[in-house]
């Protein structure tokens, strides 16, 4: 596949592109002309944004540490840098770490020899790292395109002192995924609510499904339940506050939440401590099991392009009618530039074209299981689960980041994995299990 | 290493004492070099980490900025540990299964193997290789293959037995209260082997007499093997207890393949692990649990160091 044949790009990019070279020779020359007229153009197509293409000075090499060890991601990264490349003329070096233990060493990577640029995730796990100072805010960055952004965007990009850190990219909703082809052979409706969520459990039962797949060995994938219940059933705000250590674990609210989980538990595939999540979409992409809720790259799974097209998904039902559906855990990945930051300008160049509608679209067309983070990118080439996926997220009034996004990453990892996976053992004591969580969260968060 | 430097000193301060006059100037050079180097090794590579690990445990260390940014907690970390934290008893309580389940069944079952295989039967080469095999693999590896045997829906197990797409299935990886021996089926599965290959060295090395005069005063094979055979492996017996500690103190690698060393697979070496490195980061807490884990190590070594220098002294 040759990147360079101008039929594989959308006019947009195309537009971009030459747009840049027009900018190029302005720069160099002083054309202002032509600088004025691609600006223009640029603003009516949504390629680049419009204070981009005073910008195309080449800024030597930036460093780009990567987390996008997946083959699919990282050919998607690969083209965004060829594209940022071609249109300033400033190198990226990448290095790319596996995804996990990038995670795992983040501490002493921040503190050692960062990347220029890395790749992140909004939320706490960001706005942490901005309060231990080893982060360089971006506000002048955010001044170029922060109205390409929705407000929850540009909130979730600001840290706890109100500066901008963060770039994002894409995000991706959890809702609860199913194929079409069973519930139309067994004639299943959609629930809106627990009750006919709970019915349609007991429906599958009989018909021979495991209702609900559902699996915890990996640890982080119970997080999911937990926070969309907690958000039905007391609010967004509540779960902030919670996971913020503002509020107690041992509240009637928390344990609330874990009495509503325990009717799910008869529902759940059977050994589910000891399956991955792959195991699990692989039970309801082969017809096993009926529903599962986890986050839109259970697409990753159905490797087959027909299985893919049969997937459907609906936001998890409604318990409490305060809150309704009102709330969603999508969590947006983008990208950091370190305080220790060598080559700022270029980093600043590459943020800058990271939160591009541009950047976004290259990305996209690679990854196609997220959805764009910038307003302006276009929906044009999504397939029907983006399409749905960005109107889910759109349409949702809050947006959280997962638990283990939005609270400590020393609380989500050796307190809340752990309890979770006991609760799932041992449902009938949640007192016990509560009171035990809020004494651990007291010596943690010091309150 | 601790052992050779203490042997090394003692030789050295004797020889002082006994033929200081004959030592030459190159002797005095070697002698110092080869007494300062390992020393220092041993110093800054096992010391110093030590007490730096044992004084931060009674800190709150982020691992954030300097150690500057520590303050001094007291034993507030320990006490969260002993009271608070879910994983830690249980963690203690696998460390020691293991370390029973090594001593109790894998390492008898590869005295067991050796003592058979040096009879000299049939094929033992071919046996020999089979049961060594497992040894040369790290245990992150056996983690990753036994995965494959007992996944709960792909695995081989519950495939052959026809329980992989019940709605019940045999969950020996999730089921907290299975999960534990089915690993140690598979430490026991390389453990066995290692012992296996000791023994037969050591078997091969006892006197062919000492058997024979057994046989012809009557006795039995395992009465010859209880009264003559296992006294004579004394030396390898107590290298063998050695590495059959070490063996359930390091346990690591095979339980974080599985499940990160969770739900019923908690280890102290994984409490450390989970607390020091990654996003956690709470290098004092972690620290506490790996004080506690030294405190654990020491004993064995007390008595193994304590033992080898009572045997010199007969």
């Amino acid at each position: 596949m040759s990147d360079d044949s101008p039929s594989m790009f959308d006019p947009e990019e195309l537009a971009g592109r030459t747009m840049s070279r027009r900018g190029l020779v302005a720069a160099a020359g002083g054309g202002a002309a032509a600088a004025v007229f691609g600006l223009k153009t640029a603003q009516a197509r949504g390629a680049v944004p419009a204070s981009w293409l005073g910008e195309h000075l080449a800024y030597g090499t930036v460093s780009f540490g990567s987390n996008a060890s997946d083959p699919v991601p990282k050919a998607a990264y690969q083209k965004v840098f060829k594209a940022f490349t071609a249109a300033t003329g400033t190198k990226v070096n990448v290095n790319t770490v596996d995804h996990n233990t990038f995670q795992q060493q983040i501490n002493t990577y921040l503190q050692g020899q960062p990347q220029d640029v890395f790749t992140w995730f909004a939320g706490y796990r960001m706005q942490f790292f901005a309060e231990k100072n080893l982060l360089t805010p971006i506000d002048d960055v955010w001044r170029k395109f922060g109205q390409d952004f929705s407000p929850a965007m540009r909130a979730a990009s600001k840290g706890l002192d109100g500066h901008y850190y963060f770039v994002p990219i894409y995000n991706y909703p959890w809702a609860v995924f199913y194929r079409k082809s069973v519930f139309a052979a067994n004639g299943y409706t959609v629930p809106r609510t627990w009750d006919q969520f709970i019915a349609l459990c007991k429906k599958m039962q009989t018909d021979g499904l495991t209702p609900l797949a559902f699996t915890d060995k990996d640890g982080w994938p119970a997080m999911g339940t937990f926070d969309i219940l907690n958000m039905r059933i007391n609010g967004y705000d509540f779960h902030v506050r919670l996971m913020g250590g503002k509020e107690a674990w041992d509240s009637a609210k928390v344990k609330a939440v874990f009495n509503q989980w325990r009717e799910l538990l008869p529902y759940y595939s059977s050994g589910a401590l000891g399956l991955t999540w792959q195991e699990g979409a692989q039970q309801m992409i082969t017809k096993k099991a009926g529903m599962y809720l986890l986050g839109s790259f259970v697409g990753q799974q159905a490797t087959n392009a027909a299985d893919h097209a049969d997937l459907d998904f609906f936001p998890y039902p409604m318990i409490n009618p305060a809150h309704g559906q009102d709330s969603i855990d999508a969590p947006i990945d983008g990208f950091l530039m370190s305080k220790k930051a060598k080559n700022v300008k270029g980093a600043k160049q590459l943020l800058q074209y990271l939160g591009s509608a541009a950047a976004a679209n290259i990305y996209l067309r690679t990854d196609t299981n997220d959805v764009a983070a910038n307003k302006l990118s276009t929906t044009a080439r999504y397939n029907t689960l983006q399409k749905k996926a960005a109107k889910l997220i759109g349409s949702s009034k809050n947006i959280a980041q997962y638990m283990d996004r939005d609270t400590r990453p020393d609380f989500a990892s050796t307190v809340m994995i752990p309890a979770l996976q006991q609760f799932l053992n041992k449902p009938d004591d949640v007192n016990g299990l509560v009171s035990n969580i809020q004494k651990q969260k007291k010596a943690i968060f010091g309150s | 290493m601790a052992v050779d430097v203490a042997t090394g000193l003692k030789t050295g301060g004797a020889g002082r004492g006994a033929r200081a006059v004959r030592l030459s100037t190159a002797d005095r050079i070697t002698l110092t070099v080869m007494v300062v180097v390992p020393t220092a090794v041993v110093g800054v590579f096992i010391w110093f980490p030590t007490v730096a690990s044992i004084l931060l445990s009674f800190t709150n260390w982020d691992g954030i900025g300097g150690v500057g940014t520590a303050h001094w907690i007291g034993t507030r970390n320990y006490h969260e540990i002993a009271t608070i934290y879910p994983p830690f008893w249980p963690a203690v309580e696998h460390n020691a299964i293991w370390l029973a389940f090594l001593t109790v069944v894998a390492t008898p079952f590869g005295l067991f193997l050796a003592y058979q295989l040096d009879k000299n039967i049939r094929g033992t080469r071919i046996y020999q290789s089979i049961f060594f095999l497992p040894v040369v693999l790290s245990l992150a590896i056996i983690g990753f293959i036994w995965q494959l045997i007992y996944s709960p829906t792909e695995g081989l197990i519950n495939n052959l037995t026809g329980n992989a797409s019940s709605t019940h299935v045999i969950d020996w990886l999730g089921n907290p209260k299975l999960n534990l021996w089915a690993v140690l089926v598979a430490v026991g599965w390389r453990h066995a082997g290692y012992i296996m290959v000791l023994y037969l060295a050591g078997l091969k090395a006892i006197d062919p007499s000492l058997r024979e005069a057994a046989a012809i005063d009557g006795a039995g094979e395992w009465h010859a093997f209880r009264t003559v055979v296992f006294p004579a492996l004394r030396p390898i017996n107590i290298v063998i207890v050695v590495v059959t500690v070490i063996e359930a103190l390091r346990a690591f690698d095979i339980v974080y393949i599985i499940n990160n060393g969770r739900n019923g697979l908690e280890l102290l070496s994984v409490l450390v692990t989970d607390n020091i490195i990654g996003e956690a980061s709470r290098i004092g807490y972690g620290s506490a649990i790996a004080v506690i884990l030294i405190v654990i190590s020491i004993v064995p070594i007390i008595v193994f160091v304590w033992n080898s220098f009572q045997e010199r002294d007969v």
